[in-house]
């Protein structure tokens, strides 16, 4: 990693040359193109991007249209992980013929939950394994947006989706989201972190970390999806805000499998207090609003639980590694 | 096969796109229109942020926070997250 941190502020970012263009057709208040836009922000010099297919690979690249301003590759579902890896050992082949006169060609992948919790994520952690020096961006949209709200093993317990509708016989989704940067810490690899961008500083400054990185790094962002999510598109930030303050998702980073809690998230360790209810982060999102009908009454208890283990368990991780 | 059909040399490599998003003006989308009031505005940039589309931009002549409505889908989170509240949205006044 470099030894010189990377200061800015939002005035550097604001008059950095936008890569995302507008123009792109995703639905009004999509928290992902935020991201992508902000991600292009934190680039350290020439880059490769491959996108696997999604709603943010499909609304920025409808033919002919496209809205990258950078070298842009589009690859199927699974394996947008083993794209990344070609190019990234294309380029070292290139280089060492003196074919290319870039000194060094950063290689991002970004998939969506889709793409790397369920489809792709044999490529995902092949790549890994072999140690090709890219970065992961996951953006969390909870569920197979574009191809109309089908559960993913990223949606969360008791989201109604169409393949899980809630009614009569199931609440929602039954099933746990997985724990996808605990897989990837387990591979061990020398950066991973979650981000969410209505801390917009908080993720570039990741993301610029995540490509100083030699090797792997993957960053988990959580981007709610007012389409998939039901909720307004106004309220898309909030949401992502109230995902940390309820500690739904708390943001961390660990780097060499030493994890630290990042300062939004590290003020819910320091004043418990000042955590909220899961239940504030619930309301107003229509795919969990039969979860307030008394009869689902435990499912909301045990989500509150089940968050509350796991927000004590990553502090405890926190300490100990 | 015709003498007249391409071979897999001479044709691309993949689909190339031929044309910038920014020639496809979304502005169209939008119910509601960011109404911008300056004396409110503290350039805290946070609607140039967190904007989906990048319709919110800082001129740094000019030092102010300007909307480019031919592309703002109407979406209101730069209302929604203005800590001044120098942003409402509005309907349009519609044009006889």
């Amino acid at each position: 990693m470099a030894t010189q941190e990377w200061k800015f502020t939002a005035k550097d970012i604001a008059l950095k040359p936008e890569l995302f263009f507008s123009g792109h057709r995703a639905c009004a208040g999509c928290g992902p193109a935020t991201v992508l836009r902000l991600v292009m922000k934190a680039l350290r010099g020439p880059t490769i991007v491959t996108q696997a297919t999604g709603c943010m690979e499909i609304v920025g690249s409808i033919y002919p249209y496209t809205s990258w301003g950078l070298p842009w590759l589009h690859t199927a579902f699974e394996n947008v992980a083993a794209n990344a890896s070609g190019i990234e050992v294309a380029l070292k082949a290139l280089s060492k013929k003196g074919k290319i006169k870039q000194e060094h060609i950063d290689v991002i992948a970004i998939a969506g939950d889709g793409g790397t919790y369920d489809i792709g994520f044999q490529a995902l952690s092949g790549a890994i394994e072999r140690g090709h020096d890219f970065l992961f961006i996951l953006y969390d949209n909870e569920g197979y947006m574009n191809t109309g709200i089908q559960r993913s093993g990223g949606t969360p317990t008791g989201a109604s989706t169409t393949t899980t509708p809630a009614g009569k016989a199931i609440p929602g989704k039954l099933e746990k989201k997985k724990p996808i940067t605990e897989i990837i810490l387990a591979h061990e690899i020398e950066y991973v972190a979650t981000a969410t961008p209505y801390y917009w500083k908080d993720m570039i400054s990741k993301v610029r970390r995540g490509l100083e990185v030699e090797g792997p790094a993957f960053l988990h962002v959580f981007a709610p999806c007012p389409r998939g999510w039901r909720t307004e598109p106004a309220k898309t930030m909030a949401y992502s805000k109230l995902s940390v303050e309820t500690c739904i998702f708390p943001i961390w980073e660990a780097v060499n499998g030493k994890r630290v809690l990042s300062t939004p998230s590290k003020m819910y360790s320091l004043a418990p207090q000042k955590k909220r209810p899961v239940i504030d982060y619930l309301e107003g999102q229509g795919r969990f609003r039969h979860l307030f009908k008394i009869e689902n009454k435990p499912v909301l208890d045990q989500i509150q639980q089940a968050t509350d283990e796991r927000w004590q368990k990553l502090l405890k991780q926190c300490e100990t590694t | 096969m015709s003498k007249q059909e391409k071979g897999w040399k001479d044709l691309t490599l993949a689909a190339i796109s031929s044309k910038v998003s920014t020639d496809f003006l979304t502005g169209d989308w939008k119910v509601f229109m960011p109404v911008h009031n300056l004396e409110k505005c503290v350039s805290c940039l946070t609607c140039v942020m967190l904007c989906p589309e990048g319709a919110a931009r800082w001129n740094s002549e000019l030092g102010k926070v300007e909307f480019d409505l031919s592309f703002c889908k109407g979406c209101g989170i730069c209302a929604n997250e203005c800590p001044t509240k120098a942003i409402v949205m509005k309907m349009p006044e519609k044009e006889e």
